[in-house]
């Protein structure tokens, strides 16, 4: 299978502290990639790097958008980085709470879209199908995390596992290849999480995309992943399925300790 | 009860002992005078015993709601929505309302009284436009009333040097008032909220104190004199006929100010907007590239307040530095503030009640910025919404019943 | 060799007036940036409690010559009282408008504290008066300078010399006790140190407190000099102020006094150099370049947000 994202080496320091020491890997076509390791392993900083939130102190990031040359994108602006094609959801959900629902999925589609002051002021036809065509494409979103009967909630009403879901349609409203999710999981209960997991594979499914997940519900990355990478003191200390994963002594003694 | 009136007595003879130096004393160094104006302490007595008691019932009251709506996150669906639904219509009707007696209004009034509703109309717009940088896009900008001062100059010069006339210059001075917001823009949007906000003060009274004293060109502390007002196609009018007339184009600009904001709120650039106010970092990560949307922002407020500035010169047929202080953006802030962060019909109510009610109530009149500054104070602590909360648009699902359309939808696609 | 001298002496004459006034904006600079430090949040009501300071200030002033106290005495009541009054006032003002606001948004507190600014000068204006008013000159007589007055004025000398003692004994607070160490704990890391049993509520307030009376006494000395107040003067010396700890880096103690003594000396030899008509956008210039360009500062630390 194609690559989708290569990382070469990148290393992040924050004032002397190693973050991130020379992380090389990648990403395939249609997988379900899961990122784990102990707390302040450096996962969220590997996706602050990756998604531009970051400047890596060192080390290329390479993506390879489908039909499209690749691009090194390391240094980039994050919303340059989302126009080509990654997605990402925050740990800390960062939903716009006082939008609607699908207003804050439509803002995820503001990158598809051109319209400007002029087309709103004045509503020309373009501007109006624009329009249409949003609220149609996220209405269709929140259908498939099955969200349509909140539309018009405000995101900050919503319950917590709902907000974890928003945050997933309003990443996928940006049209990704590459669907980076910061603990999905997070906050919610047992019945929520299996929820979760039929939907990831679903999305991979459905929309034939890559999906990276930093997780710390071991059923849940074992059950969906194909491929897991663990990191520990900004180090990747190990790579393979989750079957290989799970008999690596290296990773036991990351989580145990010594 | 005893516990209130005791805390309330405590607060009392607190503000009793603060304001006792300058409310009670008045000294004169010079003449060695001393003013005791005991009636004082009772007024601050009797006010600070009752407002504090009331501000610890509706703080309690906050806090207490703050609590029950965290522990019901879920239970808002349906009934919500149809509710809001319900009220967009009821703004329409107010506005409707508003329309209609405003265009009556000048056929019945006196000229002073029709000056007056224009001044709050002009604050009207000023609201709206700055409605859009604060309001929506969350940028707190301290220096609004420097666009407003660019566009009343651009008349003002324009008409001294070339003879243009007022409607030549409504264009140039909004272009002009857009650009040098989207130029005082550039270097300075990347900064955070509280630093942005000290940045545009520091602008605006450097764009004062430039017109104060750069006397060559702006004529310096004495201003410029003798600006005309607008011909009614080249018909000279009346003193009260040119009122009526600023009345009728102040208030389509109202009009026009306001659907456009309307429409604004509810398209992908007033989305990215308040999706900026909301979290900046996570609208950037949806693919908006913020510094080109708070740049939009900042040009279309200063836009709104260079054609204001215009007007204003026409209005007052006179121009000077001393018009544009930084009390000037912090009335127009706090009408934005008191309507209701990004609300339309808020910054109109708002515009009335600050503007309209001090001169009517002319005992208010010497409160006013006092009555100001507490609001603002009022309004953050108890209701940081504004007096109307901004509804958002509510949008439903296009039904697909006719299959041409969506096909149509395609085939123009292509 | 006569114009040599001339030039030197005038040299010298800017050279003290801008430490002077440095050393008042770093007063109150003090004042913005030990607040910041400890809640992050720009206390715009702060250029007011200054003026507040000056007029209790002279209102006790004023009585105290009616009832012909000597000059000292007058001067260290005066200042004493605009002290515990500014404080007083940083106290309620922190209570009423900014403490029901935390955890809310950024913007809240800020807009708040514009609101208590207007209020404060506008209730002086009702209170006291629109108009200038003289103030006494507490600090003329305090030193004979002789020869040397003609660089340095004795009211400046006042200024320089009692506004360093305030400082080093705000360091030595901060660096030495128990309180000092108590404020930096919460400027660091507030939940944590309140976990260690620190008190955070009476840690701000206390914060407030110190920064006014601060303030207060920068506003007794200046007005000593300049012999006027009126409700607009804690407006630009504000600004100006908080000019200063952006300059030094804000939430930097060592950089408010830093950052003032170089505004100060760079105000005053633009406008004894250059030209004195711009003197206000000089200060509004400065600030406008270091934000853009340097936000963090001489001495700050920048930091970077967490994702």
């Amino acid at each position: 299978m194609a690559v989708v994202l290569k990382t070469d080496k990148i290393t992040k320091s924050f004032g002397g502290l190693l973050a991130l020491d020379e992380m090389t890997l990648d990403f395939r076509e249609q997988e379900i990639v899961a990122l784990i390791g102990p707390n302040g392993a450096g996962k969220t900083t590997f996706f602050n790097n990756i998604t531009g939130m970051y400047t890596p102190t060192s080390g290329t990031v390479e993506i390879f958008p489908p039909n499209q040359k690749s691009v090194k994108i390391q240094g980039m602006k994050p919303n340059l980085i989302t126009e080509l094609g990654l997605a990402r959801t925050f740990q800390n959900i960062r939903l716009f709470g006082n939008m609607t629902v699908i207003e804050n999925v439509m803002v995820g589609r503001h990158c598809r879209t051109k319209s400007h002051i002029f087309g709103a002021v004045f509503q020309t036809s373009s501007f109006k199908r624009e329009e249409k065509e949003s609220v149609e494409k996220s209405f269709a979103l929140l259908e498939m995390i099955n969200m349509s009967h909140l539309a018009g909630n405000l995101a900050k009403n919503l319950s917590y596992a709902d907000q974890r879901r928003l945050e997933i349609a309003r990443a996928l409203a940006t049209d990704p290849f590459l669907l980076l999710l910061d603990e999905p999981a997070a906050g919610m209960n047992p019945q929520e999480t299996e929820d979760l997991d039929q939907l990831i594979v679903h999305l991979r499914d459905e929309l034939k995309i890559t999906i990276l997940l930093i997780e710390h519900d071991m059923k849940l990355v074992m059950k969906i992943s194909d491929r897991i990478f663990v990191m520990n003191q900004g180090r990747l200390i190990a790579q393979g399925t989750p079957v290989e994963i799970q008999n690596n002594p290296e990773v036991i003694k990351a989580y145990l300790g010594e | 009860m005893v516990e209130n009136i005791k805390k309330s007595s405590i607060i009392a003879v607190w503000f009793i002992f603060l304001s006792f130096p300058l409310v009670v004393l008045r000294v004169d160094y010079i003449d060695k005078t001393i003013d005791y104006r005991w009636h004082n302490i009772l007024w601050i007595g009797i006010g600070a015993f009752f407002i504090s008691w009331v501000w610890r019932y509706f703080l309690k009251r906050k806090n207490e709601s703050d609590k029950s709506s965290e522990g019901k996150n879920q239970g808002t669906s349906a009934s919500t929505s149809r509710f809001q639904v319900q009220k967009i219509f009821e703004h329409k009707f107010a506005l409707l309302g508003i329309l209609i007696a405003a265009a009556i209004v000048p056929q019945f009034m006196s000229t002073y009284q029709t000056s007056i509703f224009i001044t709050a109309m002009m604050y009207v717009v000023l609201g709206l436009g700055l409605n859009i940088v604060v309001g929506m896009a969350g940028l707190l900008d301290l220096g609004y009333v420097a666009f407003y001062a660019v566009g009343a100059y651009t008349y003002g010069l324009l008409n001294l040097h070339f003879g243009l006339g007022f409607w030549i210059s409504i264009p140039i001075a909004g272009v002009l008032a857009a650009s040098f917001g989207v130029l005082l823009g550039i270097p300075v949007l990347r900064l955070r909220g509280d630093y942005l906000a000290i940045v545009t003060l520091g602008f605006g009274e450097i764009v004062r104190l430039v017109l104060e004293n750069w006397d060559v060109v702006t004529r310096g502390p004495s201003g410029i004199p003798g600006i005309p007002k607008p011909a009614f196609f080249g018909v000279k009018l009346g003193f009260a006929g040119n009122m009526t007339y600023l009345f009728y184009i102040i208030l389509a600009l109202v009009v026009i100010a306001m659907v456009a904001t309307r429409r604004l709120q509810s398209s992908r650039i007033g989305r990215s907007w308040v999706a900026l106010r909301e979290d900046e970092i996570a609208c950037q990560a949806m693919g908006i590239d913020t510094t080109k949307a708070k740049l939009a922002a900042f040009g279309l407020g200063a836009f709104w307040a260079g054609i204001i500035g215009v007007f204003f010169a026409a209005k007052s047929s006179f121009v000077s530095p001393m018009s544009f202080t930084f009390f000037e953006s912090a009335i127009i802030l706090s009408i934005v503030v008191l309507g209701g962060m990004g609300s339309v019909l808020g910054v109109i109510l708002a515009a009335g009640i600050l503007i309209l009610l001090p001169e009517y109530l002319r005992f208010m009149a010497d409160y006013r910025l006092l009555i100001f500054g507490a609001l603002m104070v009022v309004m953050m602590v108890f209701k940081p919404g504004g007096l109307i909360t901004n509804i958002r648009q509510q949008y439903t699902l296009p039904k697909r019943n006719s299959k041409e359309e969506l096909a149509e939808l395609h085939s123009s696609e292509t | 060799m006569q114009a040599l001298n001339e030039s030197g002496s005038f040299f010298l004459e800017l050279f003290f007036s801008g430490l002077t006034r440095g050393s008042i904006y770093a007063l109150i600079a003090l004042g913005y940036t030990m607040v910041y430090g400890i809640i992050g949040l720009i206390n715009f009501a702060h250029g007011e409690i200054y003026m507040i300071g000056a007029f209790v200030g002279l209102t006790v002033a004023g009585i105290l010559s009616i009832l012909q106290f000597n000059l000292i005495a007058i001067l260290v009541l005066a200042a004493l009282f605009a002290m515990v009054y500014a404080a007083a006032y940083g106290y309620t003002i922190e209570k009423v408008a900014y403490k029901p606001l935390r955890g809310s948004t950024r913007l809240a507190p800020l807009i708040s504290a514009i609101g208590m600014s207007m209020f404060l000068r506008e209730y002086v204006i009702l209170a006291q008066t629109p108009d200038f008013v003289s103030f006494p000159a507490l600090t003329e007589g305090l030193f004979d300078l002789g020869a040397f007055s003609s660089m340095i004025q004795p009211t400046e000398l006042v200024i320089l010399i009692f506004s360093f003692l305030m400082m080093a004994g705000l360091f030595i607070l901060i660096k030495k006790t128990k309180i000092g160490k108590a404020m930096r704990a919460i400027s660091q890391d507030r939940e944590m140190a309140m976990l260690l049993g620190v008190n955070s509520d009476r840690m701000i307030s206390l914060t407030f407190m110190i920064g006014s009376a601060l303030a207060a006494f920068g506003a007794i000395l200046i007005s000593a000099h300049v012999g006027q107040i009126n409700y607009n003067i804690g407006f630009v010396v504000g600004i100006k102020a908080f000019t200063a700890a952006v300059l030094g880096g804000i939430g930097s103690i060592p950089g408010a006094a830093l950052g003032g003594i170089i505004l100060g000396l760079t105000e005053s030899f633009a406008t004894g150099y250059v030209s004195s008509d711009y003197e206000d956008v000089f200060a509004f210039g400065i600030l406008v370049l270091i934000l853009i360009f340097k936000p963090a500062g001489i001495l700050g630390k920048s930091t970077t947000e967490k994702v």
